[in-house]
């Protein structure tokens, strides 16, 4: 009996019905691509929030990119059957951020492990479209052993991801960072969570992913998009040290198909839903045109764990998983 | 340029002949079907896009280019740091966009009114557009370069409206017994309202130059009374949810004000899928509204859209 499985109460948290009830339908669209990838690419959401952030922070979060993940979990450091947020039994406060970390996915390695192919954390004022990483995903398997993030260079040989931009580890990444804290392989290193998080996932072999466009651009953003829009970061004190790929300037700064942005108000979380889900240019077509993933991405691999094919079976889109 | 104490006796002999004034107006017919008491607020929606579904392929190409768009944006030098943003950002998508500025600027082409006086640029930027383009265009818009344009909605909006009928749309306000679009939400234009319009401009005492009657009257109410004595009256855009599609505000206000107002459909209150104008963006808010309007989505939602327009040349922020 771990604390932890002490803590849970049985609160069927998290799962969200059919996502296109909440998700505004775009009036005259065809949403059968974003609707095949909602089933096809299962993620799983977590947020990290405390009791004095969620009416500031966490509800707007929650009003918005949150009804688009397969399941979203919002964790404190408490319970809020209200809410909900689960609690993760810590302190509050920046020394804790690992220690939320590492409690947040043992919860979620122990409950919600088979609803979900992905993993995603991200912070109460991170944006993330779904849909995008989505799409980012497809080309990946949650058998591989890799995280995607905005990628960072300095400290680790492999580079890390940034905590704020969100960053999102596949099953397999999932379970050795369980293990590797069940092992002591991992142990709560320092305070800085996503640098910590970074090295333990070099010592657990969990590749660092590339996660930008197949034109080079980010996906994954450190600051809002004004930022990264109108500023010459690399001119930045800090920026140049810490992207890991060189930095593109102006419209290059940011992928068509962005991820996330960190530091994102509450006002600013409704309006870039507004723009990336509801407000379109009439008969555009935009510069950028990437292909469809492909559909074989998700049928030929190795058998892992026959649970998890049974999960994954979609019943008339692809074919059966048959072992390699 | 009105001075001072002109202006302060123009107001002490106002004070008395206000009420006199007053009169006289309600009582003076203004073009076709004013009547005395008539409040009716004009509405006008965007089409139905089953209205549109039955066209073929070569038809809403052939619809899509048939629409074409002059713009106008009117600037001062005050305005330097929008003017760059408007120049690299949505004006790139109008069949043709000029900057219409009070005075010379070195670093900026522009066509020079000589003027500071608002109504006077307006006025003179409506004469210059429809001497030169009348015949190579069939919509004007005009804007200030506080203004967020999105011109494919524009052009979608105005997909079965008949140019050679007298529009003149945007987000109209009501003054007393006048509706006028106002500038701050952008201007539009059909050619047949342009054409009379600059011929009401040669008659004096409809459509002075020098402000309106004994105080001045904002441009935008004063192009109002002008096109009225014309005919043209003033309609305010919506979609087929009765959503304003021309905004006076920013987005990021709308969305303050849906917060505070229904803070549970903030998004699906705020604003329109089909918004046309957004106002009040400071230079970087129109770069990251370009990244938002044209590039940033959401992967796997693809549009049925009834018009087609490619991306501009040189142009790498769409």
């Amino acid at each position: 009996n771990t604390p932890l499985s002490l803590l849970h109460h049985r609160h069927p948290h998290g799962i969200q019905r059919n996502h296109l009830e909440h998700s505004h339908f775009f009036t005259h669209s065809d949403n059968a691509t974003a609707v095949e990838l909602y089933s096809k690419v299962r993620i799983l959401c977590w947020v990290m929030t405390g009791p004095s952030n969620l009416e500031t922070k966490a509800r707007h979060v929650q009003a918005t990119w949150t009804r688009h993940c397969n399941v979203v979990l919002f964790m404190s450091s408490v319970w809020d059957d209200g809410f909900p947020t689960v609690g993760l039994g810590t302190k509050e406060g920046r020394d804790q951020l690992y220690w939320k970390t590492i409690r947040a996915f043992q919860y979620i390695h122990q409950h919600h492990l088979e609803q979900a192919d992905w993993f995603l954390k991200a912070d109460d004022d991170t944006f993330v479209v779904l849909d995008n990483l989505r799409w980012l995903l497809a080309n990946h398997t949650p058998e591989e052993p890799v995280y995607f993030g905005k990628r960072f260079k300095p400290f680790v040989k492999q580079g890390y991801m940034s905590g704020g931009a969100g960053y999102v580890l596949s099953k397999e990444a999932l379970r050795r960072f369980v293990e590797g804290f069940r092992t002591q392989v991992c142990t709560h290193t320092s305070a800085v969570e996503d640098l910590a998080l970074g090295q333990c996932m070099e010592k657990i072999g969990v590749q660092a992913g590339d996660s930008r466009d197949t034109k080079g651009r980010e996906t994954f953003h450190p600051f809002p998009p004004e930022k990264h829009l109108t500023e010459n970061l690399r001119r930045d004190y800090y920026y140049p040290t810490y992207s890991f790929y060189p930095i593109l300037l102006g419209a290059q700064s940011c992928s068509d198909l962005s991820i996330s942005f960190h530091y994102v108000s509450p006002e600013e979380m409704y309006m870039l839903e507004y723009l990336s889900r509801h407000l379109h240019p009439h008969g555009y077509r935009p510069r950028y045109q990437p292909s469809v993933p492909p559909p074989a991405s998700l049928g030929n691999f190795p058998v892992h764990n026959k649970n998890a094919d049974a999960e994954r079976a979609t019943g008339g889109l692809f074919p059966p998983n048959s072992p390699a | 340029m009105i001075s001072e104490s002109s202006s302060f006796v123009k107001g002490m002999v106002l004070g008395g002949l206000f009420c006199v004034f007053v009169t006289l107006i309600g009582h003076n017919k203004m073009g076709h079907g004013s009547k005395a008491h008539h409040h009716e607020h004009h509405h006008i929606q965007a089409p139905n896009i089953e209205d549109v579904s039955n066209l073929s392929e070569a038809e809403r190409m052939e619809l899509s280019h048939s629409i074409r768009v002059y713009c106008i944006i009117l600037v001062k030098p005050k305005d330097l740091g929008n003017w760059a943003a408007v120049k690299e950002t949505w004006s790139k998508h109008c069949d043709k966009a000029e900057f219409y500025s009070s005075e010379s600027v070195k670093v900026f082409d522009s066509v020079v009114l000589n003027t500071n006086d608002m109504w006077v640029m307006v006025r003179n930027a409506y004469k210059l557009a429809y001497e030169r383009y009348k015949d190579e265009y069939n919509w004007f818009f005009l804007a200030h370069p506080t203004t967020f344009a999105v011109i494919e909605n524009l052009k979608y909006f105005l997909l079965k409206k008949d140019p050679s009928q007298p529009f003149y749309i945007g987000h109209t306000v009501k003054s007393g017994e006048l509706e006028y679009v106002d500038g701050d939400g952008g201007i539009v234009l059909s050619i047949e309202s342009l054409k009379r319009l600059s011929k009401i401009f040669e008659d004096p005492d409809k459509c002075p130059e020098q402000g309106g009657l004994l105080w001045k009257l904002s441009e935008d109410k004063q192009l109002a009374v002008c096109l009225k004595y014309t005919g043209v009256l003033a309609e305010n855009a919506e979609d087929s949810e009765g959503k304003d599609v021309f905004n006076t505000k920013s987005v990021g206000s709308l969305i303050k004000e849906a917060m505070a107002n229904h803070p549970q459909q903030v998004v699906e209150g705020c604003c329109s899928d089909m918004a046309i104008t957004f106002n009040g963006l400071a230079p970087n808010h129109m770069h990251v509204m370009m990244y938002g309007v044209y590039r940033l989505r959401a992967y796997g939602h693809n549009f049925k859209d009834a018009l087609v327009f490619l991306p501009p040349a040189d142009s790498d922020n769409d």
